[in-house]
């Protein structure tokens, strides 16, 4: 292995280059993931919430069930999505194979469940904490919900960040079901596996260290607007 | 700090007392009838059996353990009793009873929000939140010029302070509190102690654990007093604080242990 | 309610910014089920911008094993299959999946390994030879081991060699059941000699001290084909775009193109095309 400082150096010159391809690629990479995160949040949120404040029968079945999916492994998520979309599947008329969205969709189900079960954590501490005087209050159930989420906002937006760092560094699910395209459905990770398999292991690892800056910034700016926030928290 | 001198003028039951507003049938006599709660094999509240009237400032008593504050969760529906009933006016615990009364706790829980979004909350649970209501709430607990801050950066006192006044945002026709000044600065138990008494004076049937004699010297018109889950004695105060009839009565206002 | 009204649209934001990512696929576009080594050599970054520059059709290539393609057009997922395993290729078009195969060019294989060559193989022409020497001295070799059209020739030059190695799996045989440049990346990495088709080891760029062993023999040749999906079987295939496809690459402009094209002086493929498909 060579030293970081030459896949460094191409970092940097890549992108101050102004390389077309690769803001195409982290555009694309953005998009993909930053979609699924907002999707996975709808779906997962509710989840979670639900998971948090009501006890049934089977309800710890159906947390270890949700922890465990947590650690789908994203190549099997990618071969189930691929069956259900390609041509001879269930969906294939849909003609979704291939595209962005397809992406969209396996990288939804690889991380609804850790958005469900880690905010199934935080609004649990939370309702916990605030259960008896909500109980005192007679809150409404729906009203407790959105009142949980609410208060937890800044923890959940960390529940949020770990779907998004999941879904964007992810190759085993993209790759199956949007096939790396170049111009259609490359991004920064399937890119990143392309380099490696041609053997161009400096810009494979160039690449990686834009993956991390994005990270960084994407984690950076959601740490500004939450100190900005956290200043009027009057609601 | 200057003291805040709490509206003694001010009207804590607002659109309620409203002309063409009906009168809700009350709550009152609350009757405990052979109230047992065990848990775990263990029998924490023992047979109780008790009538609270409307008109008296009722304090409860006791040392730790005695079973205070889970008689007070008994009545307020927030446990249920292993055995026995509690009614209120002859109607059984529930929703509708329970959304009647309001709680302040021994450490407040506030949400991760702003003083005035914690009076809004209460408001909004019972109807629609004005702003007028609540300022006034607010100024009635000298916070008025903090609702803007976040509740939790408040201190010990301004946090109990800001209960109360969302436990009052839901005009209960029982207020119940549970140690309520435990360890707080002496502002906020004196303005705490007003706005009580200023609530019972106005209609508000007031249940208020202590265990501090004092305070149930300047609160109390009845003391019922407890002692390992039994209800030993209900007197009212003047002859409590002077003559107790009870050995473990007395022994408490003695400042001995009571075993 | 401030707050409500922003993230209200902040999402509406985020869903229109997303539902404009699925027109994105042109309606003159068509997919291509191909082998690694015609991409990971840059010949469609060659071949591509020409032919969409003469026909305004957008090609997407899903560059993945032979195997793994030839499965994934079974299952209708993809307009043309370009890829290299003659037999295979045969059988995709005998059982109705493909309309006709054409030849479209050709290289060959070669055995790269460590320059202290340890089997003493470096130079030789004799590949059953070179094998039975490897075997013989246990040095460590490594398949693809994934069913792709280099696997599948690397098992016929064992079994030309009287020999069948995957008894010795885990031991001086490594299947690494990856794609070529993984297996060329783990190659380099413990020492092992591999086959590899020469467009893919000359665009290679992670080659160490590795060199060619093992060329010009005539088993080391290396045919591939083009065929069009069948649309009677697969009625969303593309058969106008993927058979102007197929005509160009197979015209004499397509087949200049590939002949052209060349790394570092070296040309990577040779165009053979007959205009007679056979299937």
């Amino acid at each position: 292995m060579q030293d970081f400082a030459e896949p460094f150096r191409l970092a940097l010159a890549l992108v101050t280059a102004g390389d077309a391809d690769l803001f195409e690629i982290i555009a694309l990479s953005l998009r993909v993931s930053l979609l699924a995160m907002a999707i996975a949040c709808v779906l997962g949120l509710p989840l979670g919430a639900l998971l948090a404040v009501t006890r049934f029968p089977g309800r710890s079945v159906v947390l270890v069930l949700v922890n465990a999916l947590m650690g789908l492994p994203p190549v099997v998520v990618g071969l189930i999505v691929y069956l259900y979309l390609s041509r001879s599947g269930p969906f294939g008329w849909l003609g979704l194979l291939y595209t962005p969205t397809a992406m969209i969709i396996a990288q939804v189900i690889l991380i609804t469940p850790i958005i469900a079960a880690l905010s199934r954590q935080v609004l649990e501490d939370l309702h916990t904490e605030y259960a008896e005087q909500f109980r005192s209050l007679s809150v409404p159930r729906r009203t407790v919900i959105s009142a949980l989420v609410w208060d937890g906002r800044y923890s959940l937006l960390t529940v949020a960040l770990a779907g998004f760092g999941r879904a964007v560094a992810e190759v085993g699910a993209v790759i199956i079901v949007g096939g790396n395209i170049d111009h259609l459905t490359r991004v920064m990770t399937t890119a990143i596996a392309l380099e490696t398999s041609k053997g161009d292991l400096a810009l494979a690892l160039a690449l990686g260290f834009v993956l991390l800056v994005i990270a960084l910034t994407v984690n950076g700016l959601v740490m500004a607007l939450r100190l900005t926030a956290g200043r009027h928290v009057h609601a | 700090m200057s003291m805040h001198e709490p509206a003694r003028q001010m009207n804590l039951s607002h659109s309620r007392e409203s002309a063409d507003t009906p009168r809700l049938p009350s709550l009152l006599p609350i009757r405990a009838n052979g109230v047992v709660l065990e848990i775990d094999g263990n029998r924490l509240v023992d047979a109780i059996d008790l009538e609270l009237s409307a008109d008296k400032l009722t304090v409860l008593m006791g040392p730790n353990g005695a079973g205070k504050s889970l008689l007070l969760r008994l009545m307020h529906g927030l446990v249920a009793p292993s055995a026995g009933k509690i009614t209120f006016d002859g109607l059984a615990m529930s929703d509708e009873v329970r959304r009647r009364q309001a709680m302040v706790f021994q450490r407040p829980v506030l949400l991760r929000r702003s003083v005035a979004a914690n009076v809004d909350f209460a408001l909004k649970i019972r109807r629609h939140a004005s702003p007028a209501e609540r300022d006034k709430l607010l100024d009635l607990v000298g916070l008025l010029d903090r609702a803007k801050q976040p509740a939790r950066a408040l201190s010990g006192g301004e946090q109990q302070r800001l209960a109360l006044a969302r436990a009052l945002a839901t005009e209960p026709d029982v207020l119940f509190l549970d140690e309520p000044t435990a360890s707080l600065d002496p502002h906020s138990i004196e303005l705490i102690e007003q706005i009580v008494l200023l609530a019972h004076r106005q209609g508000t049937k007031v249940i208020f654990v202590t265990h501090d004699v004092g305070q149930g010297r300047r609160l109390a018109d009845e003391v019922v007093f407890l002692h390992l889950g039994r209800l030993v004695e209900q007197t009212p105060a003047k002859r409590f604080f002077s003559d107790p009839a009870s050995r473990e009565g007395k022994a408490y206002l003695e400042g001995k242990l009571v075993l | 309610m401030k707050h409500k009204k922003l993230m209200f649209a902040a999402l509406s934001a985020v869903l229109l910014f997303g539902v404009g990512l699925v027109a994105n696929a042109a309606d003159t576009s068509i997919i291509v089920q191909s082998t690694t080594s015609t991409k990971n050599s840059g010949l469609y970054d060659h071949l591509l911008p020409q032919f969409e520059a003469a026909t305004g059709i957008t090609v997407n290539v899903v560059a993945v094993g032979t195997g793994q393609a030839i499965r994934n057009a079974r299952n209708c997922d993809g307009d043309v299959l370009l890829v290299h395993a003659k037999a295979s290729e045969e059988q995709f078009v005998a059982d109705g999946f493909g309309v006709a195969r054409f030849d479209l060019m050709y290289n060959d294989f070669v055995i790269v390994g460590p320059s202290d060559d340890p089997a003493a193989v470096s130079g030789m022409t004799d590949t059953a030879q070179a094998l039975v020497q490897i075997a013989e001295r246990e040095a460590l070799f490594a398949s693809r081991g994934d069913d792709s059209g280099t696997h599948k020739k690397e098992v016929t030059l064992w079994a030309a060699a009287g020999l069948d190695p995957t008894g010795s799996s885990g031991a001086w045989y490594r299947e690494l059941g990856s794609g070529m440049g993984a297996t060329l990346n783990a190659a380099v990495g413990m020492g092992a000699y591999v086959l590899t088709d020469r467009a893919t080891w000359i665009s290679f760029a992670n080659k160490a001290d590795f060199k060619i062993a093992v060329e010009g023999d005539d088993a080391l040749f290396n045919q591939y084909g083009v065929i069009l999906v069948n649309g009677s079987v697969c009625p969303h295939v593309n058969v106008q775009a993927g058979q102007q496809f197929i005509d160009w690459l197979i015209s004499d402009e397509g087949q200049n193109a590939i002949g052209t094209y060349e790394i570092d002086g070296q040309q990577l493929f040779f165009p053979n095309a007959q205009t007679n498909g056979t299937g």
